[in-house]
């Protein structure tokens, strides 16, 4: 039971409803529905997320020899190095084409100027394999063909550097939406195995190199021969895709991703995300029955992990069962974080704001959150804002904009952004996850002032 | 188009930004994608700040580009100001809204509300953030303070009856400035010793109906151009006011700014110009201070903080300024005038790789730059200082911890001293360098216990036929004589090469041997 008595909606009383009702009165909302799982309710107004290209800061870390050049404006160059945080990297294998007047009025060949400042970047990093032109909201606007410059840049750096394009701008993509973006781009010009091709795994989804170690060991226990990974590592090493290959999605926000797969005869292996222990559990679950592998097999295989993760949950436990949660919206990864909260640590799940809702891949997600769990996909920030405060949450999980303003209001909150660069999938990282949001709760109890 | 791996500002908008935060009863209506909401985090994580700054952004979509996002920025108006009753709104374009070309200005005017409506007009692919900010301080200062302007052909300046004190505004102090919060405490104290009454600070802390009184004060005092010298100029040609144009950061600057305000004033400034106001003068004087003498120093940031910290590192530390340079290039000539009088050669540019390459040819001992000259000073193994924006998080310490006045100039030392080895710390290194610990490749305990880089060649690099190759010098070293060069302490070894090698260079001595060595040292040391 919650610690918390101001709040101004009852307990035990559907929030759901209430939250329906009340959103149903202002401006810009439908009331969509979900055929089995919770209800979905649409909010239009200001958004409060950061665009695609912020998932350059860990794209850039997972392809070790990409470089991302964002064609863009100076807001573009300063959000990625805000985002970042720190100014960590010597000369980080990111960086941004400034367009400026002369380019909009026409008095530079934009192709030119592209052609020049990809010539001087690559003269700079001659071990740069792969590189990407990442458009903007800038770049959109003027209708600037980026994918036609990464086709010609391409076959003039050929064969030592390949180019791709694809856009993070936030007029397009939210956040985590530019990884989708990035993978898609990656999977249209995937070599493609033929049908006779033995079947193979791919993961999908950047993922810490360590969890993908994990999980490879796993696999590899389970008698799983090929398993790929999207991204690999390595420019040279990105898989082969076709009708042979079945994937596991790591991320849930690859829609765009998994639709290109499939167009080239991948198959989707449904499953829950691999967060927290019954996550990973199911996640590979689903690729062990994709691959026959014996019941009795993949129970032993996972049994030593599975007891691990879930000693590891036990500790945090006592600090969140019985709180209650409000996800403001950021990564898209809210619906399974909320259903490893709320089944595997007792946590109360007040409201999921999420940018986005695929509610094809995140059907198994959706189905086991618990019954009137009231899902917000969009934004409109005042509004969420103004239900949260009612609500008085125990824990608000939000990006960094908020986070100071709730924490000064007295909430706790939890920065969102660090869901995202944590290593938090897996069996072994399912206590890290749990810690992550516990920790600011411990917090408060421990300070004295 | 610009290739750009870290910048130094952000966009003009981020400027705006600055303002509207920094004062109360302001709210800025942005035209602007979703992606740009980022900029509320460089208020709440960087400067702590505890509140949300009062910006709405409409974050149109794409998908909005083919409807009305004409109507979109009108509710996003709307709403703001239902919600937040401004005193006023301030209406502007970011980067990617300035090519839908909406006109937020005429928009908002149209929608009738009962506070004024700034509009902004900022260039975001011609102009950067300092600007943004300067232009945002003018335009509301402008619509507030502009009714009141005396009609023209009146006598503009205040007539100040006999007896009365003299009033100032204090200008420039911004969210998200580098010390400014301190600063602007140290300089009112000055204000008020002087018997100086203030009438508005701004724009930090000021509401709209503060700036409508702007006119009313004798004179301005101007703490960051960067920021209030557009609104200062304005001031001065409608209301007749002067403004000061010295930046107190230092000894030297601070007294020269107290008689500035005080013949502006018209009082006496001598009560603040006591020598013992700050530790600086005696601590520079004291005996351990003397290793500072002729260090090598490369000063980069924002035009004042970089021209008044260079003024102080070779005035008031005895330093020897070896680079100086901006990425202000709307204060080049400031700059150029800064840099001829320490005989440098000027750096205005905001390419942060162009800036790195100054500094490893300018082969400082000390770096006084911004975050991003401590990463490269970190790479290169100097010490540094953060003395400018672009601001971190570090650089809003708890602690009171101002860079201009009497006890700036005591945090100055401070802060720029203690990168640097103890003199008697160097001199005992000096002493016991044979000592194991002390050996070769240790780095100074100040830059932790990683190992110091190849400053010289390393032995394998030492030849059979006993010449060396010198990196980048067309000179060549015997192994005789890069072996004597060994022998010299470590951390004054760097200079001793390159002492030798300009001498020889000179002198189109094509082999260094030991006997150049020598002379060099002689020629050096005369």
């Amino acid at each position: 039971m919650s610690a918390v008595s101001t709040q101004s909606v009852p307990q035990g009383k559907s929030l759901g409803a209430s939250l329906g009702a009340s959103l149903g009165a202002s401006q810009g909302i439908s009331l969509g529905s979900c055929a089995t799982g919770p209800k979905i309710v649409q909010e239009r107004g200001q958004r409060e997320v950061f665009c695609g290209l912020t998932g350059i800061v860990w794209l850039h870390r997972k392809i070790q020899d990409a470089f991302f050049l964002v064609v863009g404006s100076r807001t573009c160059a300063h959000l990625i190095q805000s985002a970042a945080g720190v100014m960590i990297f010597a000369e980080p294998r990111f960086a941004t084409a400034i367009i400026d007047e002369r380019d909009l009025a026409g008095l530079a060949d934009i192709d030119d100027e592209l052609d020049r400042v990809v010539t001087r970047l690559i003269e700079r990093r001659p071990d740069i394999k792969l590189l990407f032109l990442v458009g903007s909201c800038p770049s959109e606007v003027i209708k600037l063909d980026l994918s036609r410059a990464a086709q010609r840049l391409s076959q003039q750096m050929t064969p030592n550097v390949r180019v791709l394009a694809y856009s993070g701008s936030g007029i397009e993509t939210t956040f985590t939406q530019g990884e989708d973006a990035c993978l898609s781009a990656l999977v249209a010009q995937a070599q493609r195995a033929d049908a006779a091709q033995k079947p193979s795994l791919l993961v999908v989804g950047a993922l810490a190199d360590a969890v993908e170690d994990q999980f490879r060991r796993l696999f590899a226990q389970m008698g799983i021969e090929r398993v790929d990974f999207l991204p690999a590592r390595r420019a040279a090493d990105m898989p082969m895709i076709g009708p042979g290959t079945k994937f596991l999605l790591a991320q849930p926000f690859l829609t765009d991703t998994a639709r290109a797969l499939e167009a080239l005869g991948a198959q989707h292996l449904p499953a829950l995300y691999p967060l927290g222990a019954e996550g990973v559990a199911e996640w590979l679950r689903a690729a062990a029955r994709a691959f026959g592998v014996s019941r009795e097999t993949f129970e032993a295989v996972i049994a030593a992990p599975r007891a691990r993760a879930e000693k590891s949950l036990e500790r945090w436990r006592p600090h969140l069962a019985g709180k209650r949660v409000f996800f403001v919206p950021d990564s898209q990864l809210e619906p399974p974080m909320a259903r490893f909260l709320a089944r595997e640590l007792g946590m109360e799940i007040v409201e999921i704001g999420a940018p986005y809702v695929d509610r094809r891949r995140l059907a198994e997600e959706l189905a086991l959150l618990p019954p009137d769990t009231p899902i917000v996909e969009g934004q409109d920030v005042e509004r969420q804002l103004d239900r949260l405060r009612a609500a008085r949450p125990d824990l608000a999980v939000c990006g960094l904009g908020l986070a100071n303003p709730l924490e000064a209001e007295g909430f706790a909150t939890k920065w969102s952004i660090e869901l995202v660069f944590t290593p938090v999938q897996g069996f072994e990282q399912a206590g890290d996850l749990a810690e992550l949001f516990a920790r600011p709760l411990m917090r408060r109890e421990l300070l004295e002032i | 188009m610009q290739l750009t791996v870290w910048t130094y500002e952000g966009p003009p908008h981020v400027g705006a930004m600055r303002v509207c935060a920094a004062m109360e009863g302001v709210h800025y209506v942005l035209h602007a994608p979703q992606g740009d909401t980022y900029a509320d985090l460089l208020f709440t994580m960087i400067e702590r700040r505890g509140t949300r700054p009062p910006v709405t952004y409409t974050t149109f979509q794409a998908r909005d580009l083919g409807g009305d996002t004409a109507e979109l920025f009108k509710n996003a108006a709307r709403e703001a100001y239902e919600r937040y009753k401004p005193q006023v709104l301030v209406v502007g374009s970011s980067c990617t809204a300035e090519l839908i070309q909406d006109d937020p200005g005429g928009l908002a005017m149209a929608l009738g509300l009962d506070a004024p409506v700034v509009p902004l007009e900022l260039p975001a692919y011609q102009r950067k953030e300092n600007w943004g900010a300067a232009e945002t301080f003018y335009r509301i200062a402008r619509a507030m303070a502009g009714p009141h302007a005396p009609a023209p052909g009146s006598s503009s300046a205040r007539a100040r009856e006999a007896g009365q004190r003299a009033r100032c505004n204090v200008l420039g102090p911004c969210s998200l400035g580098f010390r400014h919060r301190d600063d602007l405490v140290e300089v009112l104290k000055i204000i008020e010793s002087l018997g100086v009454d203030v009438n508005v600070v701004a724009p930090l802390g000021a509401t709209p109906a503060d700036l409508a009184r702007l006119g009313e004060a004798d004179f301005n005092v101007v703490l960051y151009p960067e920021i209030a010298g557009q609104t200062a100029s304005w001031l001065q040609r409608t209301f007749g006011q002067k403004a000061t144009r010295t930046i107190p950061i230092g000894v030297g600057a601070t007294r020269a700014f107290i008689r500035e305000v005080a013949e502006l004033a018209d009082v006496d400034p001598s009560a603040l110009l006591r020598p013992d106001l700050s530790r600086l003068p005696w601590y520079s004087r004291s005996v351990d201070s003397t290793y500072l003498t002729g260090k090598r120093v490369f000063v980069f940031g924002d035009a004042s903080h970089a021209i008044a910290v260079a003024d102080v590192a070779a005035k008031e530390l005895g330093l020897k300024v070896v680079g100086l340079g901006s990425y202000s290039r709307e204060f080049a000539r400031e700059i150029r005038e800064a840099a001829a009088r320490h005989g440098v050669e000027p750096l205005v540019c905001d390419d942060y790789l162009e800036v790195e390459a100054a500094i490893t040819a300018a082969a400082p001992e000390l770096v006084l730059g911004t975050q991003m000259e401590r990463h490269v000073a970190k790479r290169l193994r100097v010490p540094c200082a953060v003395i400018s924006a672009p601001v971190h998080v570090q650089d809003f310490p708890a602690r009171y911890s101002p860079q201009m006045g009497f006890e700036g100039a005591n945090v100055l030392f401070d802060s720029l001293v203690h990168p640097l080895m103890m003199g008697l710390e160097e001199h005992l290194l000096g002493m016991f360098r044979g000592d194991f610990e002390f050996r070769d490749g240790v780095a100074p305990s100040h830059l932790g216990h990683g190992e110091a880089p190849a400053e010289t060649a390393s032995e394998n690099d030492l030849e059979e036929d006993g010449e060396v190759k010198t990196r980048g010098a067309s000179v060549a070293w015997t192994l005789d004589a890069e072996k004597e060069l060994r022998k010299i302490p470590f951390f004054v070894r760097g200079k001793a090469r390159r002492n030798t090698e300009s001498y020889a260079l000179e002198r189109g001595v094509g082999r260094i041997d030991v006997e150049t060595l020598y002379d060099a040292k002689a020629h050096f040391g005369r």
